[in-house]
């Protein structure tokens, strides 16, 4: 199995990171020859969703990257990620992959001050760590998309079939289990 | 409590990886930023090689300017304090700054004392010339490290000796055996579990990016190849021709730092670059300052 993460901007070595711990294979993904490359998953990291939308499309990633989602590829957004997947933002009118049945909201607890660490239940995983640095989070879904978290009463995280998005950041903490989660979602598409 | 705060505070400095810091001193060039690619803006009254020109003390900016930037952008907003100003620096928290540049580009307000960074929720980078000093730094709370370089001359020499200067200590911290770091620490007068952490990790225990003098997609693309892992780009972009160009450039080069190919490609047109200035014909050593 290779997971290819998209390493134009953000913290992409914290997601290899953790797929090293879990024993999974990875690249970096940068430019167009990148993606050559077979892969059976995609990791789209934290960072500013601006700067990686803006490279994805000057790269010539922003259409191989989003019809390989749509026909099936698995794919992981934490934070930017969430956002680069989301059909709507709420307060941005700029979308970007726009793949997922999500309306985010963008910067949703404000500035630095506003961010934290809580934990809460992750369904199918239990309580886990989560991070949330100038984060935004899901205010609503449609479709058939299942709400995967909430902290608050607001969404943070959801899955559509071969689409994981988080608000949070996994891979800030030393928990393995939502790497895994999405490991095993790539591996279940593997095997279809 | 502290410590969340400042582990939240270093994780924002993760998200900025690979990424590229402008300063900027209009809400207008905040705009043009962002809309290049920036992953944050530095916001502040006149940009270094302006500093420079000018002369005299610099402060803090304008509290009303630098929300002004605040509502034109969002991505994160930085913003200086003088070294040792803590009252500047209380002043930037209570407008909700995202970070805090304790900065040698301003008059230093104390010539012996760094401000308390533990004492802050917001987060704090700080420029090091050295180990030592990027260490000192971080004992005192911040949460990020950028290379002095010498500000607003567009002459990269400075943060390319700086950065080696930095990976080379920390690759010797790293080949040391455990009983040679208790002098190690007090070499570099330290505190010893950072000394610890550097020689365990092969690392700062912070994000550390590169700063003063970059110019050109190629400076920035060096600085990331010398181990720098983001760029602060002060005077080399509205001081140059053609800024939108430019700055856009310069993250691209960031991204893909050892593409020799596309780097020439986006070294192409950029309109004139900063005139620059070389150490040998400036006065004032800005590095000289805070140690």
């Amino acid at each position: 199995m290779q997971i290819a993460v998209l390493a134009l901007q953000g913290a992409f070595i914290e997601h290899e990171h953790m797929l090293s711990a879990l024993g999974v294979d990875s690249f970096e993904i940068r430019q167009l020859r990148d993606i050559q490359r077979p892969f059976d998953g995609l990791i789209i990291p934290g960072g500013e969703s601006t700067v990686q939308g803006k490279l994805l499309r000057e790269l010539g990633l922003f259409e191989p990257i989003r019809q390989a989602i749509s026909a099936g590829l698995p794919v992981f957004g934490t934070c930017a990620g969430l956002l680069l997947l989301a059909k709507e933002i709420a307060n941005d009118s700029r979308v970007h992959l726009a793949t997922m049945d999500i309306r985010a909201v963008r910067n949703a607890y404000g500035h630095q001050l506003g961010s934290f660490d809580t934990q809460a239940a992750f369904a199918g995983i239990g309580e886990i760590p989560m991070t949330f640095i100038r984060a935004p989070y899901i205010g609503s879904v449609w479709a058939d998309t299942q709400v995967l978290a909430e902290v608050d009463g607001k969404i943070v995280a959801a899955r559509q079939g071969n689409q994981l998005a988080t608000a949070f950041h996994p891979e800030l903490t030393r928990d393995l289990r939502v790497h895994e989660y999405f490991v095993h979602m790539v591996e279940q598409h593997a095997k279809a | 409590m502290e410590n969340k705060r400042l582990e939240l505070n270093k994780n924002l400095a993760q998200m900025l990886k690979g990424g590229v810091i402008m300063d900027v001193t209009t809400p207008e060039q905040a705009k043009i930023a962002e809309a290049a690619g920036a992953c944050a803006v530095m916001a502040l009254e006149r940009i270094p090689a302006d500093i420079r020109a000018a002369g005299g003390v610099s402060r803090m900016s304008d509290p009303k300017m630098i929300k002004g930037i605040q509502e034109a952008v969002s991505i994160p907003v930085m913003a200086k304090c003088r070294i040792g100003h803590f009252v500047e620096a209380q002043i930037l928290q209570a407008i909700e700054i995202d970070y805090i540049d304790e900065s040698e580009v301003l008059s230093p307000a104390d010539d012996k004392y760094h401000i308390d960074k533990t004492a802050f929720d917001v987060p704090f980078v700080c420029g090091a010339k050295d180990l030592g000093e990027a260490l000192r730094r971080i004992n005192e709370g911040a949460a990020m490290i950028r290379t002095k370089g010498e500000p607003g001359t567009g002459d990269v020499v400075q943060a390319v000796r700086h950065m080696r200067m930095m990976q080379s200590e920390i690759r010797r911290i790293g080949s040391m055996s455990e009983d040679e770091l208790f002098d190690a620490a007090k070499l570099l007068q330290v505190p010893y579990d950072l000394v610890l952490y550097v020689h365990e990790h092969k690392k700062l225990p912070v994000v550390n990016f590169a700063a003063g003098g970059v110019a050109t997609p190629a400076d920035a693309a060096l600085m990331m190849q010398l181990g720098a892992e983001g760029v602060f780009v002060g005077s080399g972009i509205f001081k140059s021709g053609n800024p939108e160009k430019r700055a856009a450039a310069i993250v691209k080069a960031v991204t893909n730092f050892t593409d020799a190919k596309l780097l020439a490609e986006l070294s192409e047109d950029l309109g004139e670059a900063m005139v620059g200035i070389n150490e040998q014909e400036i006065q004032l050593l800005m590095a000289e300052r805070g140690k």
